[in-house]
C-alpha cells in the first residue's frame, strides 16, 4: 500500500508542470503507457532555475519526478547530474525493489533535459555559414 | 457524559478513542475494543483497546462517551476477490468448532453423526441452489480451484483411454488454465478458444474445435475481471449431442446469478465459498451422475473417493447457509446490485471524459464494471485512493503490473489494458458509496491527467507537446 510521504507527493506535487520557453525538455519511457516521465527546464549561468516535470505511471514514479525537481532546483548543472537515484529512493523513504526503476527513470530524464539544453547551447553557439 | 482532554491529548469515546492523530480522509483514528481497526495513516490493522483497557483509562480520569464506533476503513468494491462472511453463515459455523467437532466419518459415536448430518445438510442447500438432481452430485472441497483442478485432471486421467482433446478458452481463471498447461506437457492437446471484443466465446467456434478424441469442454460461467456471462446453455447442448464432458468454473457466478445446472446442461460444476458471502478454503463440485472421474487427491476415500480428507466441517456448514441465503436473497440482491452498478457506471461516464466500459453491455454479472480511462494508470489510480478497495484485475494476478491477459484476450490495446479498474459490487455497498467513489475517482483522474506528459490540452502553449506525444505510438 502507498506510503504517506508518496502520497503526499501526489496529492501535493512539487513543479508539476511544463516550461513552456523551456531550455531543455527531456522525455523517458518504459513502453509508454508504463511510465512516461517528462522533464522541462531553465538554466542561467549555469544554474537550473526553474524545473518542472509530468509524469505518467504508479505513483513512486509521480513521487520520484516531484523529490527530483525539488532536489535539483537551484543547483548547477554539474550538482543536477550528480544526483543519484540512491538519494531519490532515500528522500522518499522505503521503496520496495521492483519500484526503484521509478527514480532511475526520473534521473534519465533530468540528464535528457540537461542533454536537451546542451546540445541547443551548442547549436546556437555554431557560426552562421556564409555564401 | 462530557468530553473532556486529558494529558495525552485523548479524548475515550465509549468505543472510539479519538487521538491527535491528523485526520486522514475525514475519518478520525478509531480502536474499538474486542478487535482491530484500520488506520488509514499508516495503512495497517491496529489491535483495539480491551474492555479492562477501557475501564482502566476511565479510572485514570478519561472521560468515557457513548459514541458508537466508526468503521474507517476503505470502501470495499473488491467482491470479485472474496466477500465478508455474512453474521448468519458466522453464526452457523461456530457450534461446529468446539461444541459438534466431531468428524463426520467417525461412524462410531454420536460426535460424528451430529457432523455428519450438519454436512449432509449443507450439501442438501449446495444442491438445491445450482438445482442438481440429487445431494450425492456434491463433492465438497478445499476451494473453487481445487475444484477446478479435480474437473480437469479427473476427466482427462479418467477418460483419456476414450481421447486426449481438451477444448476450453483463452480467458478462464488460472486454475482452469495451468492444469491445461500441466496436461500438455503430458501428451494433452488443448484448444484456447479465442473470445469477441465483448468476451463472449462463439458456440460455433466451440462446434469447429471438438474433435474425434475431444473429451472435455471447460468454460467459465461468468469472468471474474469483465463479468460476461457465457452461453453455456447452447455449449452445453452441443457437448451432450457429442458426448464430451462439460465443465464450467461458476465461482463468480453461484449465489449472484440463477446457477442451473440442468437448465446449462453441465455435468461438472465447481463452485466457491468465499465469492458468496462463505468462508474462504471451501468449496464443491458437482458431478452428475453418471460422469466418472479420476481423484487427484488420494487418502482416506472420504466422499465416496472423489476427494480424500477429513471434511472441513465449520467450512461446509458456512458454505450451506451461505448457499442457502444466496437463493433467498439472490433476486433481490441482483435487482439492487445492478442500479447500483448502473448508477456507479453512468456517474463515472458522466464526470469522466476518455472513459471506456470493457466487456459485454448486458450479457455481464450485475455486479462487475470493468472500465478503462485513457491516461491513467491503474496502479496510480487505485494507489491515489486509500479510501476505497479496489483491483486492477484478477486478485491472483495483482501483483504484476502486465496488462490483463483477459482485457488483451478482448483485443485491447496495452494502452486501455494498463488503465482498466475493476468493481466488484456487493451486499455492503450502498448508493451513498457509490456517489462517493464517483466524486473520488473524478477528481484523482482529474488530477492524474494533469500529471501526465501524454496527455496535454492543446491550449497550453509553449513547446508543441503534440511533437512528443507524436513518438509515441498509439
Amino acid at each position: 500500500m502507498t506510503g504517506s510521504v508518496i502520497l503526499d507527493h501526489f496529492r501535493n506535487p512539487r513543479n508539476a508542470g511544463y516550461i513552456a520557453d523551456a531550455d531543455g525538455v527531456g522525455i523517458e519511457q518504459q513502453n509508454p503507457w508504463r511510465i512516461s516521465i517528462q522533464i522541462s527546464l531553465k538554466i542561467r549561468e549555469g544554474i537550473v532555475n526553474d524545473i518542472k516535470f509530468k509524469a505518467q505511471g504508479c505513483l513512486t514514479t509521480i513521487a520520484c519526478a516531484s523529490v527530483m525537481t525539488d532536489m535539483v532546483r537551484g543547483k548547477s548543472v554539474e550538482d543536477a547530474l550528480a544526483v543519484s537515484s540512491l538519494r531519490l529512493s532515500e528522500a522518499l523513504g522505503t521503496i520496495p525493489e521492483e519500484k526503484l526503476h521509478c527514480c532511475s527513470l526520473a534521473i534519465r530524464a533530468l540528464h535528457a533535459a540537461i542533454d536537451d539544453y546542451t546540445v541547443g547551447r551548442r547549436r546556437d553557439s555554431l557560426p552562421v555559414g556564409t555564401g | 457524559m462530557d468530553s473532556v482532554k486529558k494529558g495525552r491529548g485523548d479524548l475515550l469515546c465509549g468505543r472510539m478513542v479519538i487521538s491527535d492523530a491528523p485526520l486522514c480522509c475525514g475519518f478520525f483514528r478509531p480502536l474499538v475494543w474486542g478487535g482491530k481497526s484500520w488506520d488509514p495513516t499508516s495503512h495497517t490493522a491496529v489491535p483495539d483497546m480491551t474492555q479492562n483497557q477501557v475501564t482502566d483509562r476511565s479510572a485514570e480520569g478519561y472521560a468515557v462517551l457513548a459514541e458508537p464506533s466508526v468503521d474507517s476503513r476503505p470502501i470495499y468494491m473488491d467482491h470479485h476477490a472474496t466477500t465478508p462472511v455474512d453474521d448468519e453463515v458466522v453464526s452457523a459455523m461456530l457450534p461446529y468448532f468446539a461444541q459438534n467437532f466431531g468428524n463426520p466419518s467417525s461412524t462410531t459415536h454420536v460426535y460424528g453423526a451430529v457432523a455428519r448430518e450438519a454436512t449432509e445438510r449443507a450439501r442438501e442447500e449446495v444442491a438445491e441452489l445450482i438445482n442438481a438432481a440429487s445431494a450425492d452430485e456434491i463433492i465438497f472441497t478445499g476451494g473453487a480451484t481445487e475444484s477446478d483442478n479435480l474437473a480437469i485432471e479427473g476427466v482427462a486421467y479418467g477418460f483419456s483411454h476414450r481421447g486426449k482433446h481438451i477444448i476450453t478458452s483463452a480467458i478462464e481463471h488460472k486454475a482452469v488454465l495451468q492444469p491445461c498447461k500441466r496436461l500438455e506437457t503430458e501428451g494433452f492437446r488443448v484448444t484456447y478458444l479465442p473470445v469477441d471484443q465483448y468476451g463472449l466465446v462463439e458456440p460455433d467456434s466451440v462446434l469447429r474445435a471438438i474433435a474425434h478424441d475431444t473429451i472435455l469442454i471447460s468454460l467459465q460461467y461468468v469472468n471474474s475481471e469483465i463479468g460476461t456471462i457465457q452461453p453455456l446453455d447452447m455449449i452445453g447442448q452441443l457437448a451432450r449431442e457429442r458426448n464430451v464432458i462439460f465443465h464450467t468454473d461458476a465461482a463468480q457466478a453461484t449465489g449472484k446469478i440463477r446457477t442451473d445446472v440442468r437448465q446449462l446442461k453441465v455435468d461438472v460444476l465447481s463452485l466457491s465459498g468465499h465469492k458468496m458471502y462463505g468462508p474462504k478454503g471451501v468449496g464443491a463440485l458437482y458431478v452428475r451422475k453418471g460422469v466418472d472421474l479420476e481423484p487427484i487427491l488420494l487418502g482416506g476415500g472420504q466422499e465416496k473417493g472423489y476427494r480424500a480428507g477429513t471434511l472441513n466441517v465449520p467450512g461446509i456448514v458456512g458454505l450451506g447457509k451461505a448457499c442457502e441465503i444466496a437463493r433467498r436473497d439472490l433476486e433481490s440482491e441482483c435487482k439492487r446490485l445492478s442500479a447500483l452498478r448502473d448508477r456507479l457506471t453512468e456517474g463515472l461516464l458522466k464526470r469522466v471524459a476518455l472513459a471506456r466500459v470493457n466487456g459485454h453491455p448486458t450479457r455481464r454479472l450485475p455486479h462487475n464494471l470493468n472500465i478503462s480511462f485513457e491516461y491513467v494508470d491503474s496502479e496510480a489510480l487505485i494507489e491515489s485512493l486509500p479510501e476505497i478497495a479496489l483491483s486492477a484485475g484478477s486478485a491472483c494476478t495483482s501483483q504484476s503490473k502486465e496488462p490483463s491477459y483477459v482485457l488483451l484476450a478482448l483485443g485491447l490495446s496495452e494502452r486501455l489494458a494498463l488503465s482498466a479498474i475493476r468493481f466488484g459490487l456487493g451486499r455492503c455497498n450502498t448508493t451513498e458509496q457509490v456517489d462517493r467513489v464517483v466524486d473520488l475517482i473524478a477528481s484523482s483522474i482529474e488530477q492524474l491527467r494533469n500529471l501526465s506528459p501524454l496527455f496535454m490540452p492543446p491550449r497550453s502553449g509553449g513547446v508543441d507537446a503534440s511533437g512528443l506525444t507524436a513518438k509515441i505510438p498509439l
